[in-house]
C-alpha cells in the first residue's frame, strides 16, 4: 500500500484532552459576565464603555507588542480579553477613557509582554496595572458613586465606600447597593462565576476558601467586622478572579492554600493598620511575588518518598 | 492528586467482541521478542517446523527460546525494519495451515506439580511480561538472595485506551489466571495471590471470582478506574500499600506483579508443556470490524488488519497498545510480538500533533502526576537541554504515563521531552562506567 509511507511517527501520548489555553480563558470570560452585566445594569452607559475600553485596548495592545517584538501573535488565546475585562471591571465607573487605555497598556505591555508574554509575568496584569492606576490618579481611581439603578440622579457625587466610613447593610453589601468598582459590588454575581469557574474544573477552591477564611481569622483578631469586611471592597472579586491567576500563583495545593492564607492575612493588616482601606491589590501583589518562594518549598509528595528517606 | 479519568475511552468498540482465533499465511518472528539479548536461529530457510518447535535459542542470561508459531516451511532468515526501525533478524515461516503440534511434554496439574520445576518450565516456553515490557518472566521469578516475596499480584487492570485483550481474557478464559496465579505462588512459596481488576470491568470480576473460589491464598481486589492504575507501581501501592522506592523493583516492598495474559501462558506452560504461540490482541481504530483476535505471535500488522475487514480509513498512525503510552508502527509490515496487547489505527486527523504553546503554569500537569513529580519544572531544563536539572528534578523516576502530556491545555510535549532526557542521561551513565 502507497498509503504507508504517510504514516505519522510519534511518542506516546497519541490523545490529549479537549481543554486548552483558549477553552480555559473562555470559561473564565464566561464567569466574568455575571459581573459585567451586573455592573452595566448598575452603573449604566459609562460602565459598558469602560469595559469595552479596556478589553478593546488589552487585545490591541497585545496584537501590537507581539508584532512589535517579532513574536507570534497569540491573540486567540483569549488571555488579553481576560486581563482587560478584570481591569475594566476593577475601575470605578466613573473612570475616563484615557484611564481605561492606559491601564491597559501597563498591564499588557508592561507587566506582561516585557516580562515574556503569556506565562512568564511574575505578577497579575490587572491587578498590577490597577495598583499603577492608583497611585498615580489616586483620585480618579476612588471616585465612587452608588449604582444609578439604587439612586437615580445622584451618580455625578462621589461617596466613601464602606471600607471609608459610608455605612451598609449586609444585604446592601451582597446585592450591591454599595459604591465601588464596577465588578467588584455585586457579591451574587461574583459568587456565580465562582461557581461556574469551580465546576469547570478551572480553578480549585485552595485560594478563594483559603483566602476568605483567613480574612475572617484575622480581621476578627484585629477587631474588625469580619462579615461585612469579606462582603465590601474587591475582597471577593480578587479572591475568585484574581488570586486565582495560573502564572502568578503556586503551583501545589498546599501552596495554594498558603498563598490564599497570605493574601487574607495582608488584606486584614491593610485594612486595619494602613492608611489606605482596601487592601486587596496589594495583598495579591505581594503573594504573587512570593510566590517562587513558595514553589521552592512547598513540594507534593513524591511516591516512594517514604522508602527512600529510609 | 487527580487521576485522569477520561483517559479511559475508546474500549467501546471491542468490549463485546468475543476473541477470534486467526492464522495468518505466513508468519514474520523477530529473534527479539522479549527484552533482552536476541536469540539465535536454529533452522534453516527450507526447513520443514512444526508448531511450538524452537527455531531460536537464548543467548545470555536474559535471553529466550524463541518457537514456531505456526507449522510449515521456514522460507527466509532476513533482517527486516520493526519497531525503532532498526532492522532485526526474522524468521519467515510459510503456515500449511495443518497446526501440527510438536511433541508437548506437560508437567501436570499446578496444584501438584513440584514447586521447583516451574520457574524453568517458564523459561523453556518463552514467556516474558505480555503486558508490554517483555522482560523474561523467569528472571522476575528468580528472587536475588536476601530478599523475599509475600504476595504475588496478577495485573488486570487494563487502564490503557482502547484495550480489551485482557478483558475477554479474564471474561473467557478465567481458570488459566487463576491456574498461573498458583504455579507462580507455588513456585515462590508465597500464601497470598490476587488478582486486581479496575472496576469498569465487573464482568470479567465476576468470572474470575468464581473461579477463584476454594483455591488457596487467592483472592479478587477490584480497584477504582483510573489510569495509571495498571502500572506496577500504582497497583502495587493499591492493592498493598507498600510503595515501591525509587528505582528499586517490586521485589524490594517483597511483591512481583505478572500480566493476566502472562499467567495464562504460565498455566499453558506448566499444565500443558504449552510455549508461548499466540496472544489475544485487540484490533480498534480506522478498521472496518474492531474486535478481539486470538493472534499467532509473528503476524504482521497488516494480515491482523484485513482479518478485522481492513482500514475503514486512511490510516495516519499505527499504534502497538494503547493511546497513551504505545508505540508507532514504521508502516504495517512490523510482527505482532508477545507484548503487543492492541493494534490501534488512526486517522489522518486523529494522527495530527499539535503545537506547543508556552506554558501558563496551571499546574495540571503537576497535579496528575501520579508519582508526585513537577513536570512543568522538568521540561523547563529539558528545553534548554540542561539535564542536570531535569535529573535533579527526578525525570528518571519518571514511568513515562504521559498523564501531564494528555492534561496540557498548551499542549506541551512533556513526555516526550522527557524521554529524550532520559535517553541522554542514561547514555551519559552508560559512558561514565
Amino acid at each position: 500500500m502507497a498509503q504507508e509511507k504517510k504514516l505519522r511517527l510519534s511518542t506516546a501520548p497519541h490523545i490529549h484532552c479537549k481543554q486548552s489555553a483558549q477553552t480555559i480563558m473562555l470559561d473564565v470570560i464566561l464567569a466574568l459576565l455575571p459581573c459585567a452585566i451586573i455592573g452595566v445594569i448598575y452603573f449604566g452607559k459609562n460602565a459598558a464603555r469602560i469595559l469595552v475600553l479596556t478589553t478593546l485596548s488589552a487585545v490591541f495592545a497585545e496584537y501590537f507588542s507581539q508584532k512589535v517584538a517579532q513574536k507570534p501573535v497569540r491573540i486567540r488565546d483569549l488571555s488579553a480579553v481576560v486581563t482587560g475585562l478584570i481591569l475594566g471591571l476593577n475601575l470605578p465607573p466613573t473612570a475616563p477613557w484615557w484611564l481605561c487605555v492606559v491601564g491597559s497598556v501597563i498591564a499588557i505591555v508592561v507587566v506582561k509582554q516585557l516580562f515574556g508574554g503569556i506565562g512568564h509575568n511574575f505578577m497579575n496584569p490587572a491587578m498590577a496595572a490597577r495598583a499603577i492606576l492608583l497611585t498615580s490618579w489616586p483620585v480618579r481611581m476612588t471616585s465612587f458613586v452608588y449604582p444609578q439603578l439604587f439612586s437615580q440622579g445622584v451618580d455625578t457625587v462621589s461617596f466613601a465606600t464602606p471600607l471609608q466610613g459610608g455605612s451598609a447593610t449586609l444585604f446592601d453589601l451582597l446585592i450591591g447597593n454599595v459604591p465601588g468598582c464596577i465588578g467588584e459590588v455585586c457579591k451574587l454575581a461574583i459568587l456565580l462565576g465562582a461557581a461556574y469557574l469551580l465546576l469547570r474544573g478551572v480553578i480549585r477552591w485552595y485560594i478563594p476558601v483559603c483566602f476568605v477564611a483567613s480574612y475572617l481569622l484575622f480581621a476578627r483578631l484585629f477587631g474588625a467586622d469580619a462579615i461585612a469586611g469579606v462582603l465590601s471592597g474587591g475582597l471577593l472579586f480578587g479572591a475568585v478572579f484574581m488570586a486565582t491567576d495560573y502564572t502568578t500563583t503556586p503551583m501545589t495545593a498546599r501552596g495554594q492554600m498558603l498563598f490564599g492564607a497570605g493574601c487574607g492575612f495582608l488584606v486584614a493588616l491593610i485594612r486595619s493598620f494602613g492608611t489606605y482601606p482596601e487592601g486587596v491589590t496589594y495583598a495579591i501583589l505581594l503573594m504573587n511575588v512570593a510566590t517562587p518562594l513558595i514553589d521552592k518549598y512547598v513540594k507534593v509528595r513524591m511516591y516512594g518518598e517514604r522508602g527512600r528517606a529510609a | 492528586m487527580k487521576k485522569i479519568k477520561n483517559a479511559h475511552e475508546g474500549k467501546g468498540p471491542t468490549r463485546e467482541q468475543p476473541t477470534r482465533a486467526y492464522s495468518p499465511a505466513r508468519v514474520v518472528i523477530p529473534v527479539q521478542l522479549h527484552l533482552g539479548a536476541p536469540s539465535e536461529p536454529c533452522v534453516k530457510a527450507g526447513e520443514r517446523v512444526r508448531l511450538g518447535q524452537v527455531v531460536a535459542t537464548p543467548m545470555g542470561g536474559l535471553g529466550l527460546p524463541v518457537h514456531a508459531s505456526v507449522s510449515g516451511t521456514v522460507t527466509a532468515i532476513e533482517d527486516r525494519i520493526q519497531f525503532g526501525g532498526l532492522p532485526v533478524r526474522c524468521i519467515v515461516i510459510e503456515n500449511d495451515g495443518l497446526d501440527e503440534w510438536v511433541e508437548l511434554t506437560p508437567l501436570g496439574d499446578v496444584e501438584t506439580v513440584p514447586a521447583e520445576s516451574i520457574i524453568p518450565a517458564i523459561r523453556d516456553a518463552g514467556i516474558c511480561g505480555m503486558g508490554g515490557a517483555t522482560f523474561p518472566t523467569h528472571a522476575k521469578l528468580t528472587i536475588p538472595e536476601g530478599k523475599h516475596c509475600d504476595t504475588v499480584i496478577v495485573n488486570g487492570a487494563e487502564c490503557e485506551t482502547h484495550l480489551t485483550s485482557d478483558f475477554r481474557l479474564m471474561l473467557e478464559q478465567p481458570l488459566r489466571i487463576v491456574d498461573g496465579l498458583r504455579a507462580v505462588m507455588r513456585a515462590l512459596g508465597v500464601e497470598r495471590g490476587v488478582i486486581a481488576v479496575e472496576d469498569n470491568k465487573p464482568e470479567a470480576v465476576a468470572a474470575l471470582m468464581a473461579c477463584a473460589e476454594g483455591r488457596a491464598g487467592v483472592s479478587v481486589v477490584v480497584m477504582p478506574t483510573k489510569y495509571p492504575q495498571g502500572s506496577e507501581k500504582q497497583l502495587i501501592k493499591a492493592v498493598t500499600d507498600r510503595e515501591v522506592p525509587a528505582f528499586k523493583l517490586p521485589i524490594d516492598v517483597h511483591t512481583v506483579v505478572v500480566n493476566v495474559a502472562t499467567a495464562a501462558a504460565i498455566a499453558d506452560a506448566v499444565t500443558l508443556g504449552k510455549p508461548l504461540v499466540e496472544r489475544i490482541t485487540t484490533v480498534t481504530g480506522c478498521v472496518r470490524e474492531p474486535g478481539n483476535l486470538l493472534l499467532r505471535i509473528g503476524t504482521l500488522f497488516q494480515d491482523a488488519i484485513n482479518a478485522c475487514g481492513g482500514y475503514s480509513q486512511q490510516p495516519g498512525k499505527i499504534i502497538a497498545g494503547g493511546a497513551m503510552t504505545g508505540i508507532c508502527a514504521p508502516d504495517d509490515q512490523v510482527s505482532v510480538g508477545k507484548g503487543s496487547g492492541g493494534i490501534l489505527v488512526m486517522n489522518v486527523r486523529e494522527a495530527k500533533t499539535d503545537q506547543e504553546q508556552p506554558c501558563i503554569r496551571c499546574a495540571r500537569c503537576a497535579e496528575v502526576c501520579p508519582i508526585g513529580l513537577d513536570p512543568f519544572l522538568i521540561k523547563y531544563y529539558c528545553d534548554h537541554e540542561d539535564y542536570d536539572g531535569a535529573e535533579e528534578h527526578h525525570v528518571m523516576e519518571c514511568m513515562m504515563c504521559g498523564c501531564c502530556a494528555y492534561i496540557c491545555p498548551s499542549r506541551r510535549w512533556l513526555t516526550t521531552s522527557f524521554r529524550t532526557a532520559r535517553q541522554v542521561i542514561s547514555a551519559r551513565r552508560r559512558e561514565e562506567k
